[in-house]
């Protein structure tokens, strides 16, 4: 690791107007992205800026429609949330199958976003679930949010606050890991909303989460997974490395969003 | 350099360290605490688990800058006095371990399952919670034993689990 | 068998400093005045090197020394060793390159050492490495195993077409005979996966220099400190042996990849002369990725010919064996003699011929891994074995058991003269054990829910307790093979036992003071074992080849037997009866037909004080030492049944169960012994399902973390089902086999035999991942159930 200064600001102003004066900082939630690349000399911010300290970033809240989730909420909180579990299991579900339970004790849905990795697992669902992404500046819809690899509508100096999730009829989320590193290797979260129904697939995508438009379409006819039968996703735009090629993945968010529909189904 | 305190294992501890000195480095080069692994650079073999505020973590992964203020207990900390910790003793009647490296991580790991999913713990859960630390040499089939029986014990010494 | 003594699953003793942290490996030490080295390493597979300017780096802050290559040979630094000397079928000398421990005008693989410099901490050591400038010219790499012979790069001059040697091994036409008087032929390409060792403790060295004393000492991750100090010594030139002490103190694991010795250990212990201070190198995963010693890499041709009783006439066996950039310590032996005299397996064949070509590639050396050759030829006979049998309609059981040597000794026609075994009964325990008659249903109820559910079998044998040391030095050994113990018994009765043998994992300090308690009948409490360090120590070849209990107890057992004849002496003159009638028993010595005794204690003060003797008469003191070479290899064999379900959506495996029964002779600690063969199924798991080191076609490591190459986790394993069968060992005194490898060697072979058998063919190579499982699924025949034996 290079050498950085250390800053822990203790409240949201004061994050912000650290990150506005220095030019090379960097923010770190969790850490367990930021902290592995800085060990590997990958990154190299001339100052560390710590939001490990503000308490108003912790936190879920529930409301009839919405469960919101606070930046700095671990992994392991949102899993194990009694609101969550019951208003969105499957967001419950998902946030039990990141990373192992020492990850998950540090881990939080703020970095998770923030970072936009294509292999994680947060923004399938909040592309499918329709959420809400809250930041230091406006909220912004999580169809506009997600630009790409590692890419995010984020500005320079703004901070991820919060996520907002809508809550679904139904949903579910079925992962298939990257057999050495666990992190998705697909990924489909399956929500069935008030309005409409979403598939999102993570893990997948050259371009990072994506919703399958097909899948939804037949899904929309009759929320079943037969409806899937036959249906295979277009490999085209899809990630191809040693542990899966385009073709298999494709063949995999198949089978998962199979999974997903008749996990949903089922609750 | 920058000025942290923080307790380990019982013990109040300050010292003025460079900001990017992990918390395991702290603890094995500035406190000595040799217990405390280090056996992968991208937070996956678990060697280097400790307990902050009473949770896992994996102290390669955390600043020790960012434990400033809060408490942490090693493999060193655990035991109560002379006594094993229930976990440490069931690792050793299981033949829970061979060549000892990932068995501080291993133990930490298991006593932090306990806290979270409680006594009677089956093998599948068992198995699936060991997703984070890697073990070579036991092929996890008495670790996972060690960890069931060291579950049950803790259930039976609640006083040795409080001096935690 | 009493509490603690031979046969009881005794608690380990070294347990308690480890699950209180308190254990102490090397990088656990820390040195007075200690810098740390960090290596420039290259990041190209093959190239020359124009130029290195290290002259920025020398001039940063708190950097106390920057080497390369150049240096080293300044001072007359020896390269690296090869310490078995193969010879090609047309009678030349292996062809080995040298091997500097920094390059010299040339790098050879990713990772190859460059530079090293040595400061105050490893963050000024690495941010001075960064100003290291350079200039390299680069080279085609070669890569591929099938494909470096002939390539048009030579990885070494001296091997213009990358061929180390070609050797071969038993009668070439015997074989062809037998091949065409077949009935039938069975024919197999396999791929024997190159694999990452990754014991969890990484590789780390403290080197160290006294001016006063002209003395070196170094910590080093080893499994055999003497035999590091020897090379160190004598071939490298480091030291005279008498001014270098090595310690290997609590290692975290090996599986043979420390067994070798490496450029980095080598650079610590000549820089902390260079700097004049304490030089410390620690691994981190990713160097241990690129610069420990791989195992395994062989690409075969093999087959089996086979009469119209379904019996073995012949086999006939072709491989080319990768042995990466350079030849590492053993690296010659392993594809070599620990590979093809087991293609006999436990079988009955009377023809078998076998060649290898060892090949350089751009990649790490290849060297022993956990088996080292015998999982490789494991691999190569069960499942030619397996197809066989599915290709003549044969019960794979049946066909083994036919096949099975019943009557010992037997010699192969490859080298090996097995001394005792009973495979049949491991067969008939394992299938009990495995549940193989109710295996149909379990299949059918599979099917019904849409999974593929395969069972297979692996009888494997292995050679162990490694060796004659006439017969090794007859096959190329540069050392012998023995092993070294001594006994020294306190004036109180407490016992230190100093052997030769190093326990990393193993228990020794538990197994081997059980064997000091049974046979002195003192408590196993005053039982101390001493090992790992050079100064202690006074000589001892090391653990690897499942020996310690075959050869390194033997040679404790044998200077066991001296002390208690030497107390009987001493209990002779102090009861005032004659030698010969003196007994030894439960740990007393007393005189025949009375009640005059003394205990064990109480004779070994007779024999500080001498009170009760002349020095004329007897030497005072207790105190004995045993060198025990073995007069045989060890045969340990098994048989060992997989059984796993196929999720033919997903390419997912699930192994359901296994089941090993081993014959590993005479048993110390049945606790430890189990121990050691789930840590060896799992590896084994992991080469045939998970785990694979996959170089691109320019010679980068793409498998370089275990974000990418994937290791056995709990949750891919089941609790497994072990069993024991005992045929003592005749050729050693305790009739110990050994135990630390059968997982490893089985494994592959049961695991593919039953993953073919789920999916109906034969297509699939390790590792066999979920993409891999998923396109073979695609072909994969709607399952029928199999009969059972």
């Amino acid at each position: 690791m290079y050498a950085f200064d250390y800053h822990r600001p203790a409240t949201l102003k004061e994050a912000l107007s650290l990150v506005a004066k220095q030019e090379d900082a960097k923010i770190v939630a969790g850490g367990h992205t930021l902290i592995p690349t800085m060990k590997q000399r990958l990154a190299a911010p001339g100052h560390l800026i710590d939001l490990g300290r503000i308490p108003d970033l912790v936190g879920i809240e529930r409301t009839p429609r919405a469960v919101t989730i606070g930046a700095m909420t671990t992994h392991g909180a949102v899993a194990e949330s009694a609101d969550v579990k019951e208003a969105i299991p499957a967001l419950s579900e998902l946030a039990a199958l990141i990373g192992d339970p020492a990850v998950r004790h540090r881990g939080t849905i703020g970095g998770s976003v923030a970072n936009n990795d294509p292999s994680a697992d947060y923004p399938a669902a909040c592309l499918a679930l329709g959420a809400t992404i809250i930041t230091s500046k406006r909220r912004i819809p999580a169809e506009e949010y997600f630009r790409g690899l590692f890419e995010t509508a984020l500005e320079d100096g703004e901070i991820v606050t919060g996520v907002s999730f809508p809550i679904p009829h139904k949903a579910a989320y079925e992962k298939f890991r990257n057999p050495a590193s666990r992190y998705a290797l697909v990924g489909v979260f399956v929500a069935k909303r008030p309005s409409d129904i979403r598939v999102a697939v993570t893990g997948a995508g050259s371009n990072g989460v994506f919703r399958w438009a097909e899948a939804e379409e037949a899904l929309a006819k009759r929320f079943s997974a037969k409806s899937l039968d036959g249906l295979k996703a277009p490999a085209d735009d899809l990630i191809g490395d040693l542990h899966a090629d385009a073709e298999y993945r494709a063949h995999l968010i198949g089978v998962m969003a199979r999974r997903a529909v008749q996990a949903a189904t089922e609750r | 350099m920058s000025s942290v305190s923080l307790t380990v294992n019982g013990k109040a501890v300050t010292a003025e360290i460079e900001p990017r000195t992990l918390l395991v480095q702290f603890l094995r080069e500035h406190l000595r605490l040799t217990g405390t692994h280090v056996g992968c650079d991208t937070s996956q073999c678990g060697a280097c688990v400790v307990h902050l505020d009473g949770e896992a973590v994996k102290a390669c992964t955390v600043l020790a800058v960012q434990a400033d203020g809060r408490q942490v207990t090693t493999i060193e900390g655990l035991a109560a006095g002379g006594d094993l910790h229930p976990m440490q003793a069931a690792f050793r009647e299981h033949h829970g371990l061979q060549c000892g490296y990932c068995t501080p991580g291993m133990i930490m790991t298991a006593v932090d399952l306990v806290r979270r999913k409680g006594h009677a713990l089956d093998e599948t859960t068992i198995r699936h919670e060991l997703e984070g630390n890697l073990c070579r040499c036991t092929g996890y089939h008495n670790i996972v034993k060690a960890i069931a029986a060291g579950a049950t014990a803790m259930g039976q010494a609640p006083a040795r689990q409080a001096a935690e | 068998m009493t509490a603690s003594g031979i046969g009881a699953p005794v608690r380990r003793k070294e347990d308690q400093r480890f699950i209180t942290g308190k254990g102490r490996y090397v990088d656990d030490f820390n040195r007075p005045g200690q810098a740390h080295a960090y290596f420039l390493r290259s990041p190209h597979a093959h190239a020359t090197i124009r130029s290195i300017d290290a002259a920025a780096a020398r001039a940063m802050p708190g950097v106390l020394g920057v080497f390369t290559g150049e240096d080293l040979a300044a001072d007359k630094v020896g390269n690296l060793i090869c310490g078995w000397m193969i010879h090609s079928k047309d009678g030349s000398p292996m062809k080995a390159g040298p091997h500097p421990a920094l390059a010299q005008g040339k790098v050879r693989y990713v990772g190859d050492h460059v530079a090293v410099v040595v400061a105050e901490s490893l963050a000024k050591a690495r941010d001075a490495a960064e100003a290291i400038t350079v200039e390299y010219d680069l080279l085609p790499a070669v890569v591929e195993t099938a494909k470096a012979q002939g390539a048009a790069t030579a990885v070494h001059e001296v091997a213009p077409d990358n061929v180390v040697f070609n050797w071969h091994l038993g009668d070439k036409g015997a074989v062809d005979s037998a091949f065409a008087r077949a009935k039938h032929v069975t024919t197999l390409d396999l791929v024997n996966n190159r694999l990452v060792p990754n014991p969890i403790e990484p590789r780390a060295a403290i080197g160290e220099y006294d001016e006063a004393e002209e003395q070196f000492t170094l910590y080093t991750t080893s499994q055999n400190p003497h035999v590091a100090r020897l090379v160190l010594s004598a071939f490298i030139g480091i030291a005279p042996e008498n001014k270098l002490r090595v310690v290997a103190p609590d290692v975290g694991g090996g599986f043979g990849s420390k067994i070798f010795i490496y450029a980095e250990e080598t650079v610590c212990v000549w820089a902390a002369k260079k700097v004049g201070r304490p030089v410390k190198w620690t691994s981190d995963r990713t160097e241990a990725f690129l610069a420990d010693a791989h195992g395994r890499d062989h690409v075969t041709h093999a087959e089996m010919a086979l009469d119209e009783n379904g019996r073995i006439l012949g086999l006939r066996v072709h491989t080319v064996a990768n042995l990466g950039a350079y030849l590492s310590t053993f690296a010659s032996s392993v594809p070599t003699y620990l590979y093809a005299p087991l293609l006999s397996g436990q079988y009955n064949i009377p023809a078998i011929y076998c060649e290898v070509d060892g090949v350089y590639t751009n990649t790490a050396p290849v060297d022993a891994y956990r088996g080292a050759g015998r999982p490789e030829a494991t691999f190569v006979i069960e499942r030619l074995v397996e197809v066989a049998a599915r290709q003549t309609g044969q019960d794979p059981a049946r066909f083994r058991r036919r096949n099975y040597i019943k009557s010992f000794p037997h010699q192969t026609p490859v080298i090996m003269n097995y001394d005792v075994g009973d495979y049949g009964a491991s067969l008939d325990k394992a299938l009990e054990a495995a549940d193989y008659k109710h295996f149909p249903k379990r299949r059918r109820e599979s099917a019904r829910r849409g999974k593929l559910r395969g069972i297979g079998f692996s009888s494997y044998i292995e050679a162990c307790g490694i060796a004659p040391s006439q017969a090794v030095g007859a096959l190329g050994a540069g050392v012998g093979l023995w092993e070294s113990a001594e006994v020294r018994v306190n004036p109180t009765g407490s016992i230190e036992v100093l052997t030769g043998s190093h326990s990393h994992g193993q228990g020794h300090e538990t197994t081997f003071a059980q064997l000091v308690a049974d046979r002195l009948g003192v408590p196993i409490e005053s039982v101390n074992i001493v090992h790992g360090d050079t100064d202690k120590v006074q000589f001892g070849m090391g653990t690897y080849g499942s020996r310690s209990g075959a050869v390194g107890m033997s040679a404790i057992a044998k200077a066991l037997d001296k002390v208690i004849a030497k107390g009987r002496k001493v209990a002779a003159y102090a009861l005032e009866a004659g030698e010969g009638d003196i007994e030894f028993k439960d740990g007393r010595f007393s005189v025949a037909g009375t009640d005059r005794s003394l205990a064990f204690g109480e004779v070994a003060l007779q024999a500080y004080i001498a009170h009760k003797f002349t020095g004329a008469e007897l030497e005072p003191g207790l105190k004995e030492g045993a060198f025990y070479d073995p007069t045989n290899f060890t045969f340990p064999a098994g048989m060992h049944i997989c059984e796993l379900e196929v999720d033919p959506d997903t390419g997912h495996v699930t192994i359901e169960r296994f089941t090993a029964v081993d014959d590993f002779g005479t048993i110390i600690n049945p606790m430890i012994v189990e121990g050691q063969v789930h840590g060896g199924i799992a590896q084994g798991v992991g080469q045939a399902l998970f785990e694979g080191a996959v170089y691109d076609a320019e010679g980068q490591l793409v498998t370089a973390s275990f974000m990418d190459y994937r290791m056995p986790r709990a949750a891919d394993l089941p609790s497994f089902e072990v069993g024991m069968t005992v045929t003592p060992c005749p050729s050693n005194p305790l009739g110990i086999k050994g135990c630390g490898e059968a997982g490893a060697i089985a494994a592959p072979a049961a695991v593919m035999n039953a993953l073919t058998d789920a999916l109906g063919h034969e297509n699939i190579a390790m590792p066999a991942t979920p993409l891999a499982v998923w396109r073979a699924a695609q072909r994969a025949r709607q399952p029928q159930p199999i009969a059972a034996e």
